[in-house]
């Protein structure tokens, strides 16, 4: 049996999620006495492929090309090589290719996949694992009844530990077609930090009177290397676009700091958020809920606090 | 062009989840039940390119006993044609998903859209699944649909932005926020009609599960809030860093 | 005995709840501060039907049951009271006295616009002199052989100047007492009408009150509804109607305002607990709760009867009284929970109770409805 990762590189670099899956891969494979293989499925330098060996990656296959293009044929290719290495327990993240490819997967192996399950396994023997259920209102345990297991794993639910070996890196060939999807047209920005991939998010709400008071709170996210997010009707609004919106119907996120700002903390914004480490509230009501849920809260008035804020923190940065 | 919208009968978002005595199952007396608000938003997208004249004939399918008819009719008063309900109760995402498959297998259509994940098992597996037991094409994260000369037009999110593509009939949507906006409110027209809409009921196959529930609990208890003072902003950044190690 | 609703009535309720929840909400205090009529609410609502809900669908109607209708007219007015206001005299008040007692001609022309909510109803019996007293009409319809000649002024209009078809009361024969008034469906647009200014009022401000002044007004005699003589009659049976509305708004702003006061109590602390556990507050719910309930179960049971075509006039007056001073009661209380909040007008609470104020007052106020109560009680007819 073994323990096989799957990861990808984003612009050519790794970042903390996939360190922290495979210092995860790592311990499970340490624990149930199995061998960790991973899969890097995207182009990477070598060198970056070769630093995976600091968080316990030994055997390494390297796809080095991106074409994630057909959910069909991804899955295709990982029960292929979950098959040649007799993988036991596959491990992906729980990002947007993880999400696409992993229930096709089950499928093909007729295993029994955990999605967005938190921290490691409470127990191999049965296999269980923690998971959110009711967007986070229910904490459950799950056993996982087949012999073949599939797991997503929540981001910053494990963290990242170091266990430095000398990685063997193979090349692994695999030539997606797809007969099925047909791609017309790509907008991707690089250099962006991703919503669901941020270390501290910034977040505005309805409490932010309206999207030409957003420039201050896109100054902060900046002095602090943040992405920026919004609450359900500040999207419905269209005053930020969709792919901003934090909750239950939008991103849920898991970040260390997340900042929510002018954000009353209704309980389906809580959804999304509630698996950040940190949560900082900025309202002018010191009832509002999401007082609650924060960590750390400021009563007071956006428009003087904000800018106030960022001031700080930018003195702070450079006084590090 | 035949939608299949698949929908499942999910406890409101608000509601206040208790458990029964060991807590090996949730509590659901007095739940006020809803469709799942991903699934919610495909059905409105199907509405309104049914509105839009691309779209001929909308099915909603689901697997559940008899109590989940009144969010059946609901989505058949939105605007569904017809309803079939798979009779079993899931056990997993998997047998779940098996039971829409072999019900799909007797049906004519050419695309099939399901929600990103369910607001109560949150497992984001049944549309993957159902698509790859079905053995058709599928794209996920899907923010978009149109319709043009019978070919859908679909957005998908990717790391970083979007990409716009099409798939191959019969095919199976995942879809998520964007892809409709405010849900389709049914109106008294539509109540009416769904009177007389057929709503079919099809025998479900027995529940193999995969995955197994042992135990329930409440999330822990954040501890309270520390207050900052807003005339001293410095105090937050000097806790981020020194208490809370997060900056 | 059965408390059971139906999948239909269920849906309806949930479709009203949705559409105040998401939509009535967002611009609700805005629309109350400026006295903005709400006329885009008013469309979408006439889209999904609620605007001439209990009209049968031959006239273009919803078909819907009375029981329905105070399901949708509570959650409605849990949120905004002044657009469930227009509602209500649209359905209860305009669409009921002309589908119930008006000829095929009458419905083809008037109802059908009014059932699908293209157009507005205005229903004008008070008079500056006359309130709730139906009897003592000043508003003259003049008997010119082939037509009625309008003169008068009626006051406190709802719709009043949004409305396209009025249903004025009138006095043709003032020697015949209340039995010489007639009931005549007039165009707004008829030469000779002019409408007062917009009422700067204290509560339901976001909803259209006018008086409406008539200058020898000319109506057809094929617009009276009904035999010569018959508006008075026509007038007390749509208002028994019309009291089941107002008696689901006031149910409405009460079950509202305890919501909120319910959800406010479990956030709000003082020393160092929520206030809901406070015996204080706690039981003060407790009544608020109960008195609600009472309510809600008056309304339903006017509107069972009715719907069973059984007679309503004692169980619809019932319902409005009690509805109305709950809705005051209820809505004070909930200013108190809130405290300080509560007085402004974020909480939502304080527009709540100044809307409540109002269910006590119009169609019929809270004394007349003891009236018709205790003379029912004591057979005195």
């Amino acid at each position: 049996m073994s323990v096989l990762v799957y990861i990808e590189p984003r612009e050519g670099k790794f970042n903390k999620s996939a360190f922290e899956l495979i210092s995860y891969g790592y311990t499970i494979a340490d624990a149930t006495k199995s061998k960790l293989h991973v899969l890097v499925a995207g182009e990477a330098s070598r060198e970056a492929v070769a630093e995976l060996g600091h968080y316990g990656a030994s055997e390494i296959r390297h796809l080095n090309k991106t074409q994630h293009l057909d959910d069909s044929v991804s899955s295709n290719m990982v029960a292929g090589l979950a098959e040649i290495i007799n993988a036991g327990i596959i491990i992906m993240p729980h990002n947007l290719t993880g999400r696409a490819i992993a229930p096709r997967l089950a499928v093909k192996l007729k295993a029994g996949y955990a999605s967005a399950v938190i921290g490691i396994p409470v127990s191999y023997e049965p296999f269980t694992v923690i998971k959110k259920a009711f967007s986070g209102k229910s904490i459950t345990k799950q056993v996982v009844k087949t012999s073949v297991k599939i797991v997503t794993l929540s981001q910053n639910t494990f963290g990242v530990i170091e266990n430095v070996v000398q990685p063997v890196i193979e090349d692994f060939n695999f030539t997606e077609t797809s007969h099925s999807i047909e791609v017309l047209s790509t907008d991707v920005q690089t250099g962006k930090v991703l919503l669901t991939e941020a270390e501290i998010i910034v977040s505005g709400g309805r409490g932010m009177r309206g999207p030409e008071n957003w420039k201050p709170l896109e100054d902060l996210a900046e002095v602090l290397g943040a992405a920026t997010a919004c609450s359900r009707p500040v999207s419905d609004e269209g005053w930020r676009p969709h792919h901003e919106h934090v909750g239950q119907t939008g991103k849920v996120v898991a970040p260390t700091l997340y900042f929510a700002l002018g954000i009353s903390g209704a309980i389906q914004h809580l959804a999304g958020i509630n698996s950040s480490k940190v949560i900082v509230a900025v309202n002018k009501d010191p009832e509002a809920p999401i007082f609650s849920a924060a960590d750390y809260g400021v009563v007071g008035d956006l428009q003087i606090i904000l800018p106030r804020m960022t001031e700080v923190f930018r003195k702070y940065k450079s006084g590090i | 062009m035949n939608i299949i919208v698949c929908i499942s009968n999910v406890p409101d978002t608000t509601t206040r989840i208790k458990y029964k005595p060991g807590n090996k199952d949730v509590d659901y007396t007095g739940v006020q039940w809803i469709i799942n608000p991903w699934d919610e938003l495909a059905l409105t997208r199907a509405i309104e390119l049914k509105e839009a004249g691309t779209v001929k004939k909308i099915t909603v399918i689901t697997v559940a006993k008899a109590d989940a008819e009144p969010t059946i009719r609901k989505a058949l008063a939105s605007g569904a044609d017809e309803a079939i309900r798979v009779d079993a109760s899931p056990v997993d995402a998997w047998n779940t998903a098996l039971n829409l498959a072999e019900a799909l297998k007797n049906e004519q259509f050419d695309l099939v859209i399901c929600g990103v994940e369910s607001s109560d098992y949150n497992n984001w597996s049944v549309g993957g699944m159902l698509a790859e037991m079905l053995r058709i094409p599928s794209v996920s994260a899907v923010t978009s649909l149109q319709i043009e000369n019978s070919k859908p037009i679909i957005t998908r999110e990717v790391d970083g932005g979007r990409q716009q593509v099409s798939i191959k009939l019969p095919g199976l949507l995942i879809v998520q926020k964007g892809i409709a906006i405010v849900p389709r409110i049914p109106s008294m027209r539509g109540i009416m009609s769904a009177r007389t809409k057929p709503l079919k009921v099809v025998t479900g196959v027995s529940g193999e599960s995969l995955i197994e529930i042992v135990d329930y609990e409440a999330p822990p208890q954040k501890s309270s809030c520390k207050i900052i003072d807003s005339e001293n902003l410095e105090m937050l950044a000097e806790l981020l860093h020194t208490e809370a190690r997060v900056i | 005995m059965n408390f059971e609703f139906t999948g239909e009535q269920l849906m309806i309720q949930q479709a009203a709840r949705d559409y105040a929840q998401r939509e009535l909400i967002q611009d609700v205090i805005e629309r109350d501060t400026h006295s903005i009529y709400p006329e885009r609410h008013v469309k979408a609502l006439a889209e999904l039907g609620f605007m001439g809900m209990m009209v049968s669908p031959e006239y273009d109607g919803s078909g819907m049951d009375t029981v329905s209708y105070v399901l949708a007219m509570e959650e409605l007015s849990k949120v905004d009271a002044s657009t469930s206001v227009i509602m209500s005299v649209n359905n209860s008040l305009v669409c009921y006295g002309i589908e119930e007692f008006g000829t095929a001609e009458q419905k083809e022309k008037y109802l059908r616009p009014l059932a699908r909510g293209e157009k507005m109803g205005a229903f004008l019996l008070s008079e500056p002199e006359a309130g709730s007293d139906a009897t003592s009409q000043k508003t003259t319809a003049e008997d010119k052989g082939d037509y009625y000649l309008l003169n008068g002024t009626k006051n406190w209009i709802t719709n009043g100047n949004t409305a396209k078809t009025y249903l004025v009361i009138a006095q043709t024969h003032p020697e015949k007492g209340h039995r010489g008034i007639n009931v005549l469906l007039v165009d707004r647009n008829s030469p000779g009408i002019s409408v007062g200014p917009h009422e700067d009022k204290m509560g339901m401000r976001s909803s259209d009150t006018h008086s409406v002044m008539f200058t020898d007004v000319i109506v057809p005699k094929e617009n009276r509804i009904g035999e010569d003589g018959f508006g008075f009659k026509f007038a007390m049976k749509t208002l028994e109607g019309g009291r089941i509305g107002i008696a689901a708004q006031a149910l409405g702003l009460a079950s509202g305002a305890l919501e909120r006061s319910v959800k406010y109590a479990l956030e709000r602390k003082t020393f160092g607990k929520e206030i809901a556990k406070h015996q204080a507050i706690a039981f003060k719910l407790a009544e608020m709760a109960v008195k609600v309930e009472n309510a809600r179960h008056l309304c339903l049971k006017a509107a069972w009867l009715k719907d069973q075509g059984k007679p309503y006039g004692y169980a619809s007056a019932m319902a409005k009284y009690y509805a109305a001073e709950t809705a005051m009661e209820v809505t004070t209380q909930a200013v108190q929970i809130h405290g300080g909040y509560g007085y402004v007008k974020e909480y939502h609470v304080e527009r709540m109770m100044r809307d409540a104020k109002l269910t006590q007052i119009y169609e019929g106020t809270s004394e007349i409805q003891q009236i018709v109560i205790s003379r029912e009680l004591l057979h005195l007819h």
